[in-house]
């Protein structure tokens, strides 16, 4: 078992991590100070924030926190950069796009399918199966969630039918990497691709060139009547899907599920020494089997919400590399639920402002979408700290 | 604790050795038992089960929809009694095929040439992005230059760009072992967005006469490929053809003939004695990553310079999801990464695309837009038989079982 050990004796100890945040919080603090409602209008307080910010990083970097301080020091430097272009740009604009409780509304409704997904390749992931086929169980939620909701008349349905879908695509997934210990790449590539064909092939069949009927149930929006009045709570909280508060609730849930219960424990354990774990009785391919049927079935829920949450319509290849995206959150979260779900809010940002962005140039704002890729690549590289995934992530096991 | 296996080094990559050995263990084991039955078998697998899709579906004779995507892709050309417009019609249709094999065999090598190293390189899209943006931008600058330095400057340039962006994860791979299916699958994305701003409203590459058309300039007359097969007011077939066929052989000398090739091969196949052996792993991952690159950026530009002679904004999203890139993988997984394997089943994948095609397919016999998801589907089960090899070569040893000895 000294591979499950060895994460925990490697880690730097938790003083510094909180000196890291420390730093986070005073790049984004000095980026915050250069936007509205505040508006600064002169770079000097965010540029003395945001040296702090990037000398504590440094310090807690070569202390040997890595990760964490990589983490301050960028969100010192992005911060200033964002300060500077703030106090240069006009005030109109400016207010036009920073609207904050717009933007974070944004942030949660385009988080919400990466974070489905995201969990669900976590767990993939954590007990040894790569799943790059994260992207085609999502296709089949959209998919299958709008054909259930209309043909049985009820959008609880429709959500069931995609779970069902994910599920089996996921089964089919682990049978390929588990059993007959395909190439797990290769496998979710022909996921992929199958699910791309089976969803634009039955969508064609069913529905044919009108495109989907317009008056499909769709999943309820929440209402809190209570904090509508509260003034940025409200505007955010107030009118989210009822997907968005299943994702936020799920997070915590799969950190209890991972961390707190055996069953987490073994997942880990299969993907990490899977020979370890079958020798102290665990049966590692009924866990692998468990874990990828899961992602299916949360990488479906977040294609669900994509079509009868969010857009109440189906078009061929609508998740358009969103499941790419969740693959990335997995890897730039570290496998860890809440590191996954922050990386997803970060990446729904990124697309948020990318949408309120051509205020400012109509072309350079599509970057901001390419942002979660470039970060996920610098993460892989380990210029942030490096990216550890499972010890046995991606091994065919083989019963001996 | 001591009769446990004592666990693998830490390996970032998550790949291990192990992996990589026994996934090219089990092609050579397919190649060795099958030579050519395994992948054939794969192919008809696929298509049995795409037939069995469509007969559940629509209620049609499988047969009778092959036939039609047979004839949409033109290889009724082959046959002799085939004669008058029928005949030029199949010609103009295997034009068509004939131009998608030559951009199917440069990705099929891309991710092929990756393959021999043990590398999976899914980033061709992106490669082919580049290249393609590369080969527009100087094949619509530049307006008296000689054709010939002209074509060569804009598809070298092309090739050199998608070698760069392959060289990334290639270098990253090397040096910190970052796994290259997610570098790659990141630089993907980077330059679907990159392609996206370049071409769109107000981007740098946009074109300069229509201000709100997010298109590029038109590459001009000088530095498009001639036509040798057909008429180029009709798309025929572009010289183009050569270049792919000239990769094959230059893969096949790679491999076969070189000390670069040994190299690839050796890493490929076991990389813990490829470095026994002092040949340096590092370096093969970066030059077979660079090289498959290559592959993949000339196919982007020789797709510009032959006959698309533009990019617009869509034309690069629209690679995100799929598109020619991404058949590459099932050409190079059912070709088994031999250079006349992947010539023949990018001919397969051409036609069929082809044959599927809106423009193509008879409407009367089967819809085309269902037809163009059949073959995302055959392409899928294609990969999945292919990956799940050990269905084929049980399926092999069975048929061996019954023959009598």
């Amino acid at each position: 078992m000294t591979s499950l050990a060895l994460p925990l004796a490697a880690r730097a100890p938790r003083g510094l991590r909180t000196v890291a945040w420390i730093g986070i919080a005073l790049g984004l603090l000095g980026a915050w100070v250069a936007l509205p409602p505040i508006s600064s209008r002169s770079w000097v307080w965010s540029l003395v924030l945001c040296l702090v910010a990037v000398m504590l990083g440094a310090g807690v970097l070569i202390r040997g926190e890595r990760r964490f301080g990589g983490f301050a020091i960028a969100a010192g430097v992005l911060g200033f950069a964002v300060a500077y272009f703030a106090t240069v740009s006009s005030l109109g604009k400016l207010d036009t796009v920073v609207v904050w409780s717009a933007l974070f509304a944004a942030m949660l409704r385009y988080a919400t399918p990466l974070i489905f997904a995201a969990l669900g390749g976590m767990f993939s992931e954590r007990s040894g199966v790569t799943n790059i086929g994260l992207e085609g169980m999502m296709l089949m939620g959209a998919f299958f969630g709008i054909l259930g909701a209309d043909k049985l008349g009820a959008w609880y349905y429709g959500l069931l039918v995609a779970i069902g879908a994910g599920a089996l695509m996921a089964l089919l997934h682990a049978v390929l990497s588990i059993h007959l210990r395909a190439d797990q790449i290769i496998g979710g590539t022909a996921i992929n691709f199958l699910s791309l064909g089976l969803t634009g092939y039955l969508y064609i069949d069913i529905y044919g060139l009108e495109g989907t009927p317009t008056d499909i149930s769709g999943i309820p929006q929440v209402n809190i009547g209570v904090i509508d009045g509260i003034p940025f709570i409200g505007e955010v909280f107030g009118h989210l899907n009822l997907m968005v508060w299943v994702a936020l609730i799920l997070v915590p849930l799969s950190w209890v599920v991972l961390f707190k219960t055996p069953l987490g424990l073994r997942i880990r354990s299969v993907g990490e020494h899977p020979r370890a774990a079958d020798t102290v009785g665990i049966s590692v391919y009924g866990i692998r089997y468990g874990a990828v049927v899961l992602s299916g079935m949360l990488a479906a829920c977040g294609g669900a919400y994509l079509s009868i949450g969010f857009l109440n319509s189906f078009s061929e290849n609508m998740t358009a590399g969103r499941g790419f995206i969740a693959l990335a959150a997995v890897i730039f979260g570290n496998w860890r639920p809440f590191g996954a779900a922050a990386a997803c809010l970060l990446f729904g940002f990124s697309t948020a402002l990318a949408y309120r962005l051509p205020e400012y140039s109509s072309s350079a704002a599509v970057l901001f979408l390419a942002l979660p890729y470039v970060l996920t690549l610098i993460a892989v590289a380990g210029i942030i700290g490096r990216s550890i995934p499972p010890a046995a992530v991606s091994r065919p096991y083989k019963k001996s | 604790m001591s009769d446990l296996e004592t666990p693998p080094p830490a390996d970032p990559s998550g790949l291990g050795p192990e992996v990589k050995q026994s996934l090219l263990g089990r092609y050579d084991v397919a190649q060795k038992a099958g030579g050519l039955l395994a992948p054939v078998l794969t192919a008809v697998l696929a298509f049995a089960v795409g037939g069995l899709v469509v007969l559940v579906t629509t209620g049609k004779n499988p047969l009778t929809t092959y036939r039609a995507i047979f004839d949409g892709a033109g290889f009724n050309w082959f046959f002799p009694w085939v004669t008058g417009d029928e005949r030029s019609i199949a010609a103009l249709n295997m034009q068509q095929t004939l131009i998608l094999t030559t951009t199917l065999i440069l990705t099929g090598l891309a991710v092929a040439f990756a393959f021999r190293c043990g590398l999976f390189n899914i980033g061709g899209t992106g490669q082919y992005i580049v290249g393609a943006v590369l080969a527009v931008w100087i094949g619509s600058s530049f307006q008296n230059t000689n054709s010939l330095l002209h074509i060569f400057l804009a598809a070298i340039a092309g090739a050199m760009c998608g070698a760069l962006w392959a060289g990334i994860a290639g270098f990253l791979k090397a040096t910190v072992g970052a796994h290259e299916v997610i570098s790659t699958i990141m630089l993907n994305w980077i330059a679907v967005f990159v392609g996206v701003f370049l071409f769109g409203l107000g981007g740098p590459l946009q074109n300069d006469t229509q201000e709100f058309i997010p298109i590029s300039n038109d590459v001009v007359e000088g530095a498009k490929l001639p036509v040798f097969w057909g008429d180029p007011l009709l798309q025929g077939l572009h010289v183009g053809f050569f270049v792919a066929i000239g990769a094959l052989v230059v893969y096949w000398l790679i491999l076969n003939r070189t000390t670069l090739g040994y190299g690839v091969k050796a890493v490929g196949f076991n990389p813990e004695a490829a470095r026994y052996g002092g040949i340096s792993v590092s370096t093969n991952y970066f030059l077979a990553m660079a090289i498959s690159g290559a592959f993949a950026g000339l196919a982007g530009a020789i797709d510009i310079l032959g006959w698309q002679f533009r990019l617009s904004t869509n034309d690069v999203s629209g690679l995100g999801g799929g598109g020619v890139a991404f058949v590459g993988i099932a050409v190079a997984l059912l070709g088994r990464n031999t250079a006349v394997g992947v010539a023949l089943a990018a001919l397969l994948f051409g036609g069929l695309l082809t044959g599927t095609s809106t423009r193509n397919l008879d409407p009367e016999i089967f819809k085309p837009e269902l037809a163009s998801n059949l073959t995302l589907l055959i392409q899928g089960l294609v990969v999945m038989f292919v990956g799940a090899d050990l269905i084929v070569l049980w399926l092999m040893a069975r048929m061996r079982r019954r023959k009598p000895a």
